[in-house]
């Protein structure tokens, strides 16, 4: 592209060069990921022609990973339309090259989170007797209003702060294929940017903005109803609304900011993204963790303190029984970790861990993957029998992968601290892993718990509920991916409209303070 | 076009109205069934009222209701409509507890149901049509009794069970992907024969399960007819787990009750005022 007339701002030209040039990374990326869609696509055939018992579900565990990726999903769609519509509403400015991402990951969230459930369903066919037959008694239909309430809204969200940029593109990306250029045309919806559109597209941002989230509240607390209407130990319980919620923003928080360094390592967008956007987004994510932190005190000590058998059950399943593993690496990677990273510029006794000696962060880490890959063999269940012969148990052999992998994260933390985005993006990281596997220790420990006089019950998901599982990862970030290449991911004219402050009569105050 | 011309904020007013106007009568009606549905089983007076008694101490656990219940529904492999647990808090305290669904009146499966596939029969059972279920499980999470299956592959079928006629209340032949328990043999009752598990327990002369219709306020085990009120009382009966609130409709005797008692603490209160107990 070479413009004849001097193009007035230059710095908006990573955000555009995606949209015009397309290189073999992303094809690549594309190929990757529709194998990996395409195995569980597979799965899902497979599932369909021999029903759920290709699955690990048994009739005590009936629901597994794949209700896990739903409330997974559906909690990281609250990245974005709650984040960007609280942040515009409070009228903080630095939120402007956020929000476009923080909506898209919302929109895609949802799209892939929500067929989790008819992925789940033993008649997946008869989806529409929900809207025929519906009870709106169920927490089912609370859900299904919800989500498709909040998809519809965050599709309008997502699209009106959308329509200056796509008349934008109309006008300044002449070069591109045709039905991009057709497509731009028709989302620009004649937009030329007169002070009449503006007041009535400003007007409908303000009213989305606000609408928006009590729906948001809403869609994680029906879905914690789902678990909490029911009796069962570690479900039935009146915190569930509110901790789903923050988990929910915690959890959107980070994928925002995953995508975000993403995008910023991938597009070159350091000039939109800057490590301020960061720091804030990690005081958020700080803030959500220790809410998060809270709420789950709160959960377990009341239940512990009380000790019903059934509470006392769970929870020792959970502290130190066949959830223990799960439940402790949660913990860790889920809250403690992204709490020191996020904190890391204010912790000065970190620069001490340089004078430590052997203190390394490469050999002690290779040294915990490999005791870590060692003991993981030890627990697969041919190898058992060895490992007993020699005499060392496989825990320990854990436990010291742990200890060196502990000594290799205190050694990575004075290089961390250099690095203030890296780390908060790897706080971020952990985060989504760790709330992942939060809700797997939500859904998972409460059905296997025995509720008649019998045993635990046990669940291990097969190869199916992981390819499904993959493939519902891989084509979230598919959709992302394609969306930014038809899109852009920084809402140009709302950094525009920051750059000049224009107080026009009856132009909201906050903003020209902010 | 100009004449006609009809503000946005007039047009989405109106259409709100109507919308809410339209809402209204949905919303009553809502109310209405919810109210019969669950808040009050008593409500709804019915011409049976099914019940079964269960007395702990004549089950020798031998499980011959199970193999019965299996026969009779072409049950699929895997599931146990009505099982046979041993409890006890130590070797010296075994205890047989046959489990078949409770058909609990106010039925934490059937509240949740979002498409009304699991139900109460005019008679009080609770069904399941097998040609509504979308198979969400819900029902399973919900029930506090661990008393649902699912077809979680295409369940075998044998040749005599492909020659019944489908109904909620004989749910043969099988179908993958929904959910199945004890529907108390609907089918049998209907034609005034005992359900399948209380026939073989009188067959193995145990006579530990009692069948009956509360609001005949008689019972029978396949040998005597009891009145229900007195067997209760005098079985001392409870029900499990009563404090969930879930009013079952299985009664147990318990086991340890014989010659415990001075006999005339076996007399029957007489009518009770908790419209709970019949």
């Amino acid at each position: 592209m070479t413009p004849t007339v001097p193009d007035p701002h230059p710095e908006e030209r990573p955000v555009l060069r995606p949209l015009q040039r397309t290189g073999w990374g992303f094809r690549l990326l594309v190929a990757a990921l529709l194998a990996v869609i395409a195995a569980g696509a597979y799965a899902y055939v497979t599932q369909l022609r021999l029903g759920l018992g290709v699955t690990g579900l048994n009739n005590r565990v009936t629901w597994g990973i794949y209700i896990t990726n739903f409330v997974f999903f559906i909690g990281v769609s609250h990245a974005g339309t709650l984040i960007s519509a609280i942040l515009r509403v409070t009228g903080a400015e630095w939120r402007r090259p956020i929000t476009r991402m923080a909506e898209a990951i919302t929109v895609f969230a949802l799209m892939v989170g929500a067929p989790m459930v008819l992925i789940d369903m033993g008649r997946p066919e008869r989806i529409l007797s929900v809207f025929r037959y519906g009870r709106l008694q169920s927490p089912i239909l609370w859900d299904v209003i919800s989500i498709t309430t909040y998809l519809t809204g965050s599709l309008l969200y997502l699209y009106l702060p959308l329509i200056p940029d796509m008349a934008l593109l109309r006008d300044r990306l002449t070069e591109v294929p045709r039905w991009k250029r057709a497509l731009y045309r028709a989302l620009a919806a004649g937009w030329r940017g007169t002070p009449r559109q503006h007041a009535a597209l400003e007007r409908g941002i303000s009213a989305m903005a606000i609408v928006i989230i009590p729906v948001a509240i809403s869609v994680h607390t029906v879905v914690s109803w789902i678990f909490g209407m029911t009796l069962r130990a570690g479900w039935h319980s009146t915190i569930f609304g509110p901790y789903f919620v923050i988990g929910a923003i915690f959890s959107g928080i980070a994928a925002i900011i995953t995508a975000m360094g993403a995008f910023r390592w991938v597009y070159g967008l350091g000039g939109f993204l800057t490590d301020r956007h960061f720091r804030n987004l990690g005081y958020l994510l700080l803030t959500f963790n220790l809410l998060y932190m809270y709420f789950t005190i709160s959960e377990y000590l009341t239940i512990a303190y009380g000790a019903e058998v059934k509470d006392t059950t769970l929870v020792h399943a959970l502290f130190y029984g066949a959830f223990s593993h799960v439940f402790w690496v949660m913990l860790i990677i889920g809250l403690v970790l992204p709490a020191v990273l996020t904190l890391i510029p204010h912790l000065a006794p970190i620069d001490l861990l340089r004078r430590v000696p052997a203190l390394r962060p490469i050999p002690l880490g290779v040294g915990a993957a490999i005791l870590g890959g060692v003991g993981a063999t030890l627990h697969v269940r041919g190898v058992a029998y060895v490992n007993t012969t020699l005499g060392v148990h496989h825990d320990v052999v854990l436990v010291a992968a742990g200890v060196l992998g502990a000594a290799a994260f205190l050694a990575l933390l004075p290089v961390l601290k250099q690095r203030p985005v890296a780390s908060i993006v790897l706080a971020s990281l952990l985060v989504n892993a760790g709330m992942w596997l939060k809700r797997y220790i939500i859904v998972v420990p409460s059905m296997a718990l025995p509720i008649t006089p019998t045993e635990w019950a046990t669940y291990q998901p097969t190869w199916v509920e992981w390819s499904i599982t993959a493939g519902a990862f891989a084509t979230f970030i598919l959709l992302y991916a394609l969306f930014a290449k038809i899109f852009p991911l920084i809402s140009l004219w709302e950094v525009r409209e920051a750059k000049v402050p224009e107080p026009a009569p009856g132009a909201r105050a906050q903003e020209v303070v902010a | 076009m100009s004449r006609l011309r009809l503000s946005r904020r007039t047009f989405v007013k109106t259409l709100i109205a109507t919308g809410a106007a339209a809402t209204l009568p949905s919303v009553a009606k809502l109310a209405e069934t919810w109210a019969a549905e669950s808040h009050s089983p008593h409500a709804r007076k019915t011409q049976r009222r099914w019940v079964m008694v269960i007395d702990l101490a004549a089950c020798d656990g031998c499980k011959k209701c199970t193999a019965a219940c299996q026969k009779e529904h072409f049950v699929p492999f895997g599931q146990e409509w009505i099982r046979v647990f041993e409890t006890g808090n130590n070797p010296y305290d075994k205890q047989n507890f046959p489990l078949p669904c409770q058909h609990c009146e106010i039925a934490p499966c059937v509240k949740v149901c979002p498409v009304a596939a699991t139900y109460h029969n005019d008679e009080g059972i609770v069904l399941v049509d097998h040609n509504k279920c979308i198979g969400c499980r819900f029902c399973m999470a919900a029930c506090p009794y661990g008393v649902r299956f699912f077809n979680w592959t295409e369940p075998k079928h044998s040749p005599q069970e492909q020659f019944v006629q489908y109904s909620p209340e004989f749910p043969v032949p099988h179908r993958k992907g929904t959910v199945e328990k004890c529907m108390l043999c609907a089918h049998r009752v209907k034609i005034g024969r005992l359900p399948a598990c209380v026939e073989a327990c009188a067959a193995a002369e145990m006579w530990a399960i009692w069948f009956g219709d509360a609001n005949e306020n008689l019972v029978t085990n396949g040998r005597d007819v009891a009145k229900l009120t007195d067997l209760l009382a005098e079985g001392r009966a409870f029900r499990y787990k009563e404090e969930l609130g879930t009013h079952p409709r299985v009664y147990y005797l318990l086991p340890d009750r014989r010659d415990r008692r001075p006999a005339d603490s076996r007399k029957p209160a007489g009518k009770s005022d908790d419209p709970y107990r019949p």
